[in-house]
């Protein structure tokens, strides 16, 4: 059985080759079971192997092909990291998962009623040797993946620091209906619709929401994290090339929801500051007053920028000194 | 006077909804009047609506779960297209009407069409697999299938009455709180549900007593058929589960009803904690819905492999071990929300567990058609269509069961895609395994196998073609729910995703043309043997459709598989296993209407809680309680069957398994 693990942990192709044959074989020896009629059938083998190189040569790139924004591209490490636990732990599991589909078929045809050459055995039900080795297959990929799950979960996550040395970047993101306000507390700015972050350096986010729960996610950078009235999650990210990526609130929100997609544009940190000191030029103030307009539910795409925000805003969000947003403000039965 | 209830919950203004109820109304209505001018009304109350009979509830049920599956998938053709048309465009729903559809979609499809076809699959079956004559508590039988009715009732009256919820299948607070959704949608959505739900836990304990109390001499717990084993997992978890749905439920009603603060963002209010108790009941509620599916295979793969279920003991322990894990793993719905590594690790570990024995029971499966004499009739197929394809939904549950490939693809597409490829692939060609496997026996003739294999291979390939591209959106970072959209590289894959969608009607096409055709044909598929598969368990030994007390004589059972052990014998010895018994009456219960007038009084409490009309509802509530009086205070309540009648009965169908054992070949 570890030597299945040791397959997998080669490649694709050694699976592909070997892992069949041994399991099967292995089957065949301990149990000694007429299993060997059926691996007789040459093309059982060649045929696993071609499915096997199917899955992986056609379904993988086809996800990837063409898709800048696929999750399988990613443009930091938090994502390149989930996406490698992602395609490890599919990996091991294809590895019983398309010969248990194949043996399915395999065993259903060739025991057809039908085929003369099958051998009937009508009173089989039980084999000790068998069944340890069937409760075992699952138990050891569960072992398996199971560690892969408990680092991972650790390694990544959310709240937990970047391994960097530059000092992490601080914002601010706030789920309205249907809006997203990221507010910049070091810069003293705030961008509604649109998040901008320099490149390679790693970006603190503390999230809440002004009203309904929402999940901030930007699929080829970071994790998904919730946003909740009343309460402050972490996220911690980085960006490797620069680019607009899409994010979009991965939690249904209400009619507006749809609406809720923004960019992020990841530039140069010497571009960032620029932006920065552009945006503290111009645009409103994003004073509690402001606040308040923007708690009015609204579908409106435009992205802006505040020059500067009151002191302690986002505190006060998720203190709730600032109170959640009113929803639909409607007595009529039928919400239109 | 009325509450809230005024021209303005009629939607005169969204031509869609309006149309489809004023349709659902207008078939409602002639389906009506077709019994009523045929003179059917009489018959229907006196044989069906007042029946306690396990075997016509178990019927009604499945119709029930029938009806409501084509409602649900109007539903998701709506959605299908709507996406497909969606790019750069607002489509045709706009998301106050789309919002609805798919909360209705998930709602209809859980609880009004998986939940009654599986409940009914085991109302019609267990008890005649134990060997018994019917259910421990008859009357509480049609009591719960009445509710259950009641809430699919009020789900469909707010097509055309108001609206439904917009907030998804499950009413995530703070979303559904009064202050973000004012309508009448939630409060459709919560009275439908508890009414609904406590018909489901009163069918619950009448299985669990069932089972446990009242099996055929001999039948001992490691002899019951796998089938009961199973129903008796999911049922138990019944029990322990919905208790918590409906306190779930019953406190989001007090959130919006009285101002309390459960869920709400202020005054203490903890949304969390709804995420967290209603997937306490979420969570093992698939496994109530899958289990008996589950049981439904091993008896179909061990039937038409004419071999005996391949490690029957450890399928017993896997679907154990299935049952007390499925409490465990309830935080995977949410690991995004910011728990530490410690808690996300522990549950995605659990979760991940749940797969080793239902990994065995795959290869249980396999060895049961290893050495057996495959016969590829339409059960089988979806057995076998069922293997391969759930073997593909439990790889991407384990892959969302690890936290890191969770926090990518939680809320996608590709979670949609999970949970319907474990749904459809799992539950529902379970329950079209065990609808065209036992419809024999419920009707004494058999549905036509090729119409059945068309359908089946439609749904199949429509499932793969519908799905597998909402993994690979899933993968493109697409979410669910979205009403609109504008990246350029989900399009297509949305527009295969619709065209599956398309080759699943046709499934549904042939799977009604399939009944059509059977029952104008009937004469000609007549099953006169009781026995048309070749069957192993007990259910076979009566005749189809099985007289009302099942079994003359409760079976005597002497072994695991007891109709296939008096097979043989009876084979070996050229004669029935047990001479001509002395007849003697039965007692069975007496039909009544107490199921049907409670449900009535609980479609009207429902309904004026909905719409404020405080009277009517206690107008309702008495209604109800004088009903439980009027049941309590019954006078007779059973009916004898006369000794003559068992026998006449009973000789028939020994006749006619003589005749059979004549002609059949010594083996």
């Amino acid at each position: 059985m570890l030597y299945i693990f040791l397959v997998v942990a080669l490649g694709e192709n050694q699976i592909s080759r070997n892992y069949l044959l041994i399991f099967v074989r292995r089957v065949t020896l301990e149990t000694g079971l007429p299993l060997k009629n059926m691996l007789n059938q040459p093309n059982l083998v060649s045929v696993a192997r071609q499915a096997f190189r199917c899955i992986v040569g056609i379904v993988f790139p086809l996800a990837l092909c063409g898709c800048n924004e696929s999750i399988l591209s990613p443009a930091g490490p938090i994502a390149e990291a989930e996406r490698v636990i992602l395609l490890n732990s599919l990996t091991i599991m294809l590895a019983i998962v398309i010969p248990t589909i194949l043996a399915t078929l395999a065993i259903a045809w060739w025991f057809r009623a039908s085929n003369a050459r099958a051998n009937y055995l009508p009173r089989w039900s039980y084999s000790g040797r068998l069944e340890l080795i069937i409760w075992s297959i699952p138990t050891l990929v569960i072992l398996f993946l199971g560690g892969i799950t408990w680092i991972g979960s650790h390694d990544l996550d959310p709240a937990l620091p970047l391994n960097s040395k530059v000092k992490p970047l601080e914002i601010d993101v706030v789920a309205l209906d249907w809006r997203w306000l990221f507010i910049y507390p070091e810069q003293n700015i705030a961008s509604i619709n649109r998040l901008v972050a320099p490149v390679g350096v790693p970006v603190h986010l503390r999230i809440t929401s002004a009203t309904v729960f929402n999940v901030f996610f930007v699929p080829r950078i970071a994790s998904e994290i919730y946003a909740m009235n009343g309460m402050a999650t972490q996220l911690n990210l980085e960006v490797d090339k620069p680019g607009t990526y899409f994010g979009l609130s991965a939690h249904f929100s209400g009619d507006g929801f749809s609406d809720m997609m923004f960019d992020m544009n990841a530039v140069s940190a010497t571009n960032f500051s620029a932006w920065a000191d552009q945006s503290r030029k111009s645009g409103p103030i994003l004073d509690k007053a402001a606040y308040y307009g923007l708690l009015r539910q609204s579908r409106d795409k435009e992205a802006y920028t505040y020059r500067r925000v009151q002191n302690g805003l986002f505190d006060d969000i998720v203190m709730q000194k600032l109170p959640p947003g009113d929803g639909p403000h409607t007595n009529d039965t039928r919400e239109k | 006077m009325l509450g809230k209830l005024n021209w303005n919950a009629i939607p005169f203004d969204q031509p869609i909804p309006l149309a489809a109820g004023i349709l659902v109304f207008l078939v409602l209505l002639g389906v009506l009047a077709f019994i009523t001018v045929k003179g059917y009304i009489p018959y229907l109350w006196r044989e069906w609506i007042t029946s306690v009979d396990h075997k016509r509830i178990g019927i009604m049920y499945c119709l029930l779960a029938l009806v409501m599956l084509l409602r649900g998938f109007i539903d998701a053709l709506m959605m299908r297209s709507q996406q497909a048309l969606a790019f750069h465009a607002p489509g045709y729903l706009p998301p106050e009407h789309y919002d609805q559809i798919f909360s209705a979609h998930g709602t209809i499809m859980i609880f009004f069409v998986a939940m009654p076809f599986i409940v009914g699959l085991m109302n019609f079956v267990v008890p005649l697999q134990l060997g018994v004559r019917d259910v421990a508590f008859p009357t509480f039988n049609s009591v719960s299938f009445w509710l259950t009715a009641s809430g699919a009732l009020l789900v469909n009256i707010s097509l055309i009455i108001g609206e439904f919820a917009k907030t998804g299948w499950l009413p995530y607070p703070p979303l559904s709180e009064l202050k973000y959704s004012p309508g009448v949608g939630v409060d459709y959505y919560l009275w439908a549900l508890q009414i609904a739900g406590v018909g489901t836990l009163l069918a619950g304990i009448n299985m669990v007593t069932t089972i446990l109390k009242m099996r055929a001499p001999g039948m001992s717990y490691t002899r019951m058929p796998i089938f009961c084993w199973t129903s008796l997992a999911s049922n138990l978890l019944i029990v322990a589960a919905f208790p918590i749905l409906t306190a779930v439920l019953a406190m989001l009603i007090l959130d919006r009803y009285l101002g309390f603060h459960f869920f709400t963002n202020e005054a203490g209010g903890n949304p969390m904690l709804f995420m967290n108790l209603i997937w306490v009941w979420g969570h093992p509620e698939v496994y109530i819905l899958i289990l008996p599916a589950f049981g439904v295979f091993s008896e179909v793969i061990s039937t038409f492999s004419g071999k005996p279920l391949f490690g029957y003991r450890s399928m017993i322990m896997a679907t154990m071990v299935i049952c007390i894990l499925s409490f465990m793993v309830w935080l995977h719905h949410f690991f995004t929300m910011g728990a530490g590594g410690d808690v996300n690790g522990f549950f995605g570990i659990a979760t991940m567990i749940i797969a080793v024995p239902t990994g065995v029971k795959v290869f249980n499966w396999l060895l049961t058609m290893y050495g057996g004499r495959v016969r590829f009739n339409t059960p089988m197929l979806w057995s076998i269509g069922f293997m391969v394809t759930f073997v593909i939904g439990g790889m991407t549950g384990v892959l969302l069961a690890v936290p890191p490939a969770d926090f990518v693809l939680h809320n996608s597409l590709f979670l949609v895609a999970h949970f319907h490829n474990v749904i459809i692939g799992g539950v529902l060609f379970g329950a079209f395994a065990g609808y065209n496997y036992w419809f024999p026996k419920a009707f004494g003739f058999k549905l036509d196998e090729r119409l059945g294999k068309i359908a089946f291979w439609f749904w199949f390939i429509g499932f793969y073609v519908a799905f597998l591209p909402l993994y690979v959106l899933g993968l493109l970072g697409m979410t669910r729910r979205l009403q609109h959209y504008d990246v350029p590289q989900w399009h297509p894959w949305l527009l295969v995703a619709a065209f599956g969608a398309l080759l699943i009607l046709c499934g549904i096409g042939f799977q009604i043309a399939q009944l059509i055709v059977s029952i104008r044909t009937s004469d000609h598929r007549r099953d006169l043997t009781g026995d048309p598969w070749d069957g192993r368990t007990l259910e076979w030994a009566t005749s189809s459709p099985p007289p009302s007390f099942n079994f003359a004589v409760l079976p005597n059972v002497k072994g695991e598989e007891p109709y296939w052990g008096m097979k043989l014998k009876a084979r070996e010895t050229m004669h029935l296993v047990t001479d001509e018994p002395q007849y003697e009456p039965i007692d069975m219960p007496r039909n009544n209407p107490t199921g049907f007038v409670t449900a009535f009084f609980a479609v009207i409490i429902g309904f004026a809680m909905i719409w404020h009309i405080w009277w009517l509802a206690v107008l309702g509530l008495a209604g109800a309680y004088a009903t439980f009086v009027v049941f309590a205070w019954r006078d007779v309540a059973e009916t004898e069957i006369s000794a003559d009648e068992v026998a006449r009965i009973d000789r028939a169908n020994r006749a006619i398994r003589t005749v059979v054992l004549k002609r059949r070949p010594k083996q």
